[in-house]
């Protein structure tokens, strides 16, 4: 979801303005997405690196997001129109315990769900995610005793954050980068990568169509390249 | 005179007409996506064209220093082509850049190593000036997640085996140091292009793409010398606040 800040200052808004208005597009966004049936969706909030930003703005998102995970919960919200289970995935104990705690609240809330999943990545990058599934193998290992096993790539993709959802078809980066900074980068192997040039808070329907359109044209070749990985 | 059964048998048949139609509209409309493609693919041969012949001159100034690691992922099936591929690392060669790392899903580039070694001079040898020279790495799909599992059965064997050894406060630097051990010591990819017909790293090892860009140039057998110009052009003016 790149391009809040840019659009904040493109519009002359006031400092994390920018992140308000990508909010309602995120909201827009995930309505197109359930309404044509995509069951999973995970959205890239905020990565460890962003605990870079100067204080006052790691605060103001932080402040935001609490606010909308809190929102999340509500009656009216798109999570219960839409029987949506909703996941963190991250690192959270890096979080302030308020926003801690609403996530911990929200996931609970919607752990009945089951018609669509959201993952949401917050304090989250794929090194960290990849180093923390590392670890986590290790300890199960260590604690079954078992010294002839031996630690392989499905005991890694149990103990990842991401292990809740299958991998995505589609990667939608805005703003034009054509990098994936830290994200899903065990995941995309077999991702189409998608990177219009608009920014995050003017992204409409259209370009999911355009997506999703791109993904229907490749695949067989995608599909294909599915099983080649699981054979090779 | 069946009153329910009458009108229920119609609209079942709307019904399969509807569904008919709606099929019928997603094939034109994927028909007019195939046609948009290829009006698309014809103007990037022109684009190409003028920034090769030097009339289109925004992207003449290469800053090459910026690309100090230079990536090219090809699906499996085109990196067949060996003489295709020597031939894009010959125009990659004649561009500047001294150091590709090169990558397929299935290691066919890797079975096809001594071809590309033969081809071109390594950088560290000066004996003969008559080859192009660049130094390869060759990279397949093993070297990415399998790679991380071993490095895994790596990092229990030095700190967790022995129950009364006291292990450190581990940070992904450890990780990092068994992955260069098990030969992951090359730097991470600046810029990947990618030649296949879809934008997708087909397996690239996860963690040397953290910040990497990734450029899709289409099928390896319609490459295309000016477009190359333009993508390594537009890595060198990208901006990147790595989260900040």
């Amino acid at each position: 979801m790149d391009g809040n800040r840019r659009y904040s200052k493109q519009h002359n808004l006031i400092e994390g303005e920018g992140h308000r208005v990508g909010f309602t597009s995120l909201m827009s966004m995930l309505k197109y997405c359930y309404e044509l049936g995509v069951k999973y969706v995970t959205i890239y909030a905020f990565s460890i690196e962003n605990f870079k930003r100067s204080p006052e703005e790691v605060q103001s998102l932080m402040d935001l997001m609490e606010e909308k995970i809190k929102g999340l919960i509500n009656e009216e919200s798109i999570v219960n129109q839409y029987g949506v289970r909703v996941y963190f995935i991250g690192n959270l104990k890096l979080l302030s315990k308020p926003v801690r705690l609403a996530a911990e609240r929200a996931m609970d809330a919607t752990g009945k769900n089951s018609r669509a999943v959201l993952s949401i990545c917050i304090a989250y990058t794929s090194t960290d995610e990849i180093f923390h599934a590392v670890l986590e193998s290790c300890e199960e290992k260590r604690d079954k005793k078992d010294e002839k096993s031996v630690i392989d790539v499905t005991d890694i993709e149990r103990h990842m954050y991401m292990g809740v959802t299958p991998d995505p078809d589609i990667i939608i980066r805005t703003s034009g980068e054509t990098r994936l900074s830290n994200f899903l980068l065990w995941q995309s192997g077999d991702c189409l990568l998608y990177s219009p040039p608009v920014l995050w808070p003017e992204i409409g329907f259209r370009h999911l169509v355009q997506a999703v359109l791109d993904f229907q044209k490749h695949f067989c070749y995608i599909n294909n390249q599915k099983k080649i990985g699981s054979e090779v | 005179m069946d009153l329910v059964g009458g009108p229920q048998k119609i609209l079942h048949k709307i019904s399969l007409n509807d569904h008919m139609i709606l099929v019928l509209l997603w094939h034109i409309l994927h028909l007019i996506v195939k046609v948009i493609y290829f009006v698309w693919e014809k103007m990037r041969a022109i684009e190409s064209y003028l920034i090769a012949n030097g009339i289109v001159k925004t992207y003449e100034d290469l800053n090459l220093d910026r690309v100090k690691y230079l990536g090219i992922v090809v699906d499996s099936d085109e990196a067949r082509e060996t003489s295709k591929v020597i031939e894009l690392l010959e125009w990659i060669s004649d561009i500047g850049v001294k150091k590709v790392c090169l990558y397929d899903r299935e290691g066919v580039l890797k079975k096809s190593k001594e071809v590309f070694l033969e081809k071109f001079d390594s950088m560290g040898n000066s004996e003969t000036n008559q080859k192009r020279q660049m130094d390869f790495e060759f990279v397949s799909i093993v070297d990415g997640k399998e790679t991380v599992a071993k490095a895994a059965n790596l990092l229990y064997k030095k700190y967790y085996s022995d129950p009364n050894s006291e292990k450190p406060f581990f940070t992904e630097t450890y990780l990092t140091e068994a992955l260069r051990i098990l030969g992951s010591n090359e730097p991470d990819p600046d810029l990947i292009l990618i030649y296949g017909p879809t934008r997708c790293h087909l397996g690239f090892p996860a963690w040397r793409i953290r910040y990497t860009e990734m450029v899709h140039m289409g099928s390896l057998k319609n490459k295309k010398f000016g477009l190359i110009l333009k993508a390594i052009n537009k890595y060198t003016k990208v901006k990147q606040n790595y989260g900040s």
